[in-house]
């Protein structure tokens, strides 16, 4: 087993970056994410990379447009209010079809919000978050070794379909701190012949760009994106099961509050519920196969959330609302208990008898 | 025979669609030139903004990236890290540089960021028909000012090279005009300091040109050279802001 170091989930994020061979971040800081900048800010020089603190949200996701232009990894770091400034750069980034990776610790909103940790911004992440047609792929992890190997893998899914993969992670993922294999390196790698680079006299210049005035060129240019994206969702998205093989209620739940439901399971477990859980990794693509083939063997699901019940609505659509979705969730900052969750897994396995 | 007048290399063959008199097509032509001239067509990357130019794209001969409404110095700083071996440049107007992308300006000027900007300032939105900028003259009528730039309610005009002479990083600032022969003269001298700096490290250079918008001002191609002239000079008057080229020869 490789060694193991003891990480904040913020460190591993930026660890593994340079690990992907991103050297360019542009950052800003915001709680609870400012420990991917400082991390950076202390090896990039070390490595010939660029850290860069810019003046605002909206320049640093422009500089990553800028690099990401070039063909080279490169990334930016936020939290909730700080993705929303950053929501413009996203948006042409995917008109532009550039690979970058957009990271979220996410904390409670709206407005200024809070700084503790919070779900609060999964419709903005998966339903684009931005004007326009397009969709980033989205990464939940629920683990600091997941902060790592899922910020790997956004490097190469952005690069092998041109978009952005944002982390979807929260101030509790960011902030604890959890053994690590840093041990993982980026075997993926793709030409970027669109790439602005100079002509150096050898080739017709190359522009990236998103404007295209004729609606028929930009309607094209559309439906070849989503064309991309179908592939996207037909290959890429991932999820764990937990006692799923007889369970009767499936609990939904991603990131932090899924190590909450797990807790909650053993226990309704005890005390003779069959109880589950479907854990997706990937918020877009929603693993919507796993839960529509679970509504056939299920009773009833529940959706467990940091927020008001914003995945639930994917639940729903998942399992074309075959069974029953019921939703546990607390918001502002507040994590759902274990006990919570037992609550309503008793609650739900009483009242769908 | 002698060939005593030809198109720019660094252009296209692409029809430019600016309005008829339009002096954007001056000043590319004169970037292209400069480019050119210092023979780094195969390694500039250019970055344009939203506005008139947005095109400029389809015109030089070298890559370029289309940046959002004044981003397009955050996007060049992108560009020159990846690679500081390239000649990075943006090409912006005055509703852009000055107006929704202040900040990427003056901290790009600040952080004496190695690129190279050409600001043109024609005094008014041209793209979308002829609003207020954020140089428009007092007085002066547009579409969103019609009776004239009130400035005891919108303010004044924003004097970007006398602004970013105060701003420790920039390393030289220009105003030039195209309004004459001598001033388009000097106005390539300029540029092509301009990126010559940018080869050199010496960092951050903003030329600004003094542009006209006969469709947009409402007058003939001729008679908005001369407001110009009579209008724009006086409140933005041309010469150097800024060189610390200069002030190291000076030492």
């Amino acid at each position: 087993m490789s060694d193991m170091v003891l990480m904040k989930g913020n460190e591993a994020i930026a660890e593994a970056a340079i690990k992907a061979g991103c050297r360019h971040y542009f950052g800003y800081p915001i709680t609870p994410q400012t420990e991917v900048a400082a991390y950076m800010s202390k090896r990039m020089p070390k490595i010939g990379g660029t850290f860069l603190q810019a003046e605002s949200e909206v320049a640093a996701i422009n500089m990553v447009i800028g690099v990401a232009s070039t063909g080279k990894r490169v990334m930016t770091s936020s939290s909730s209010p700080g993705i929303s400034l950053k929501s413009e750069g996203i948006s042409y980034l995917a008109g532009c079809d550039l690979p970058a990776l957009v990271v979220n610790v996410q904390r409670g909103g709206p407005g200024l919000g809070g700084i503790q940790p919070s779900q609060s911004d999964y419709w903005q992440a998966v339903k684009g978050g931005s004007h326009g047609d397009f969709h980033n792929i989205v990464l939940a992890p629920a683990s600091v070794q997941e902060m790592a190997s899922l910020t790997v893998k956004g490097f190469e899914l952005a690069d092998k379909y041109r978009m952005v993969s944002m982390i979807l992670a929260d101030g509790t993922m960011g902030q604890m701190m959890e053994p690590v294999s840093l041990d993982i390196e980026s075997t993926f790698n793709v030409e970027k012949p669109w790439a602005v680079t100079g002509t150096k006299g050898e080739r017709k210049h190359n522009i990236v760009n998103s404007l295209f005035l004729q609606p028929e060129e930009l309607e094209k240019k559309n439906f070849e994106r989503f064309e991309r994206y179908k592939l996207v969702e037909a290959n890429e998205a991932m999820y764990e099961e937990y006692l799923m093989d007889d369970a009767e209620i499936c609990v939904v739940a991603f990131g932090i509050t899924s190590r909450v439901a797990k807790n909650a399971i053993n226990e309704a477990r005890k005390q003779g519920i069959k109880a589950g859980l479907i854990r997706p990794i990937t918020l877009w693509p929603f693993p919507k196969a796993a839960l529509y083939n679970a509504a056939d063997k299920c009773k009833a699901f529940i959706s467990v959330e940091m927020n008001m019940g914003q995945m639930i609505e994917d639940v729903e659509l998942s399992i074309r609302c075959k069974k029953p979705v019921h939703l546990c969730c607390r918001t502002g900052g507040m994590i759902p208990a274990p006990e919570q969750v037992l609550a309503k897994i008793i609650e739900v396995n009483e009242k769908e008898a | 025979m002698a060939i005593v007048f030809e198109k720019p290399k660094a252009l296209t063959d692409a029809v430019l669609h600016y309005c008829p008199g339009c002096t954007h097509g001056i000043i590319h032509r004169l970037v292209a030139e400069v480019i050119d001239e210092l023979g780094i067509e195969g390694k500039t990357i250019g970055v344009a903004p939203v506005g008139c130019s947005v095109m400029a794209y389809n015109y030089f001969t070298v890559d370029f990236v289309q940046a959002a409404h004044g981003r397009a110095p955050a996007v060049a700083t992108g560009v020159k890290r990846s690679d500081p071996d390239n000649i990075v440049f943006t090409y912006q107007g005055d509703g852009d540089l000055a107006a929704i992308g202040t900040a990427e300006t003056v901290h790009a000027a600040a952080r004496r960021e190695n690129i190279t900007v050409i600001f043109v300032n024609n005094a008014i939105y041209g793209m979308t028909g002829g609003q207020m900028a954020p140089t428009t003259l007092p007085g002066q009528v547009t579409q969103t000012s019609p009776y004239g730039r009130d400035v005891s309610t919108v303010g004044y005009p924003v004097k970007v090279c006398e602004l970013l002479s105060n701003v420790d990083g920039a390393a030289y600032l220009e105003r030039v005009a195209v309004n004459n022969v001598k001033n388009i003269r000097n106005a390539k001298k300029a540029i092509k300091k301009a990126f010559q700096n940018q080869i050199d490290g010496k960092g951050f250079s903003l030329i600004e040109v003094l542009s006209t918008c006969p469709t947009n001002w409402g007058m003939s191609p001729e008679k908005a050279l001369t407001w110009l002239e009579d209008n724009m000079i006086p409140y933005y008057p041309l010469g150097v802001y800024k060189d610390i080229t200069a002030e190291k020869e000076a030492e």
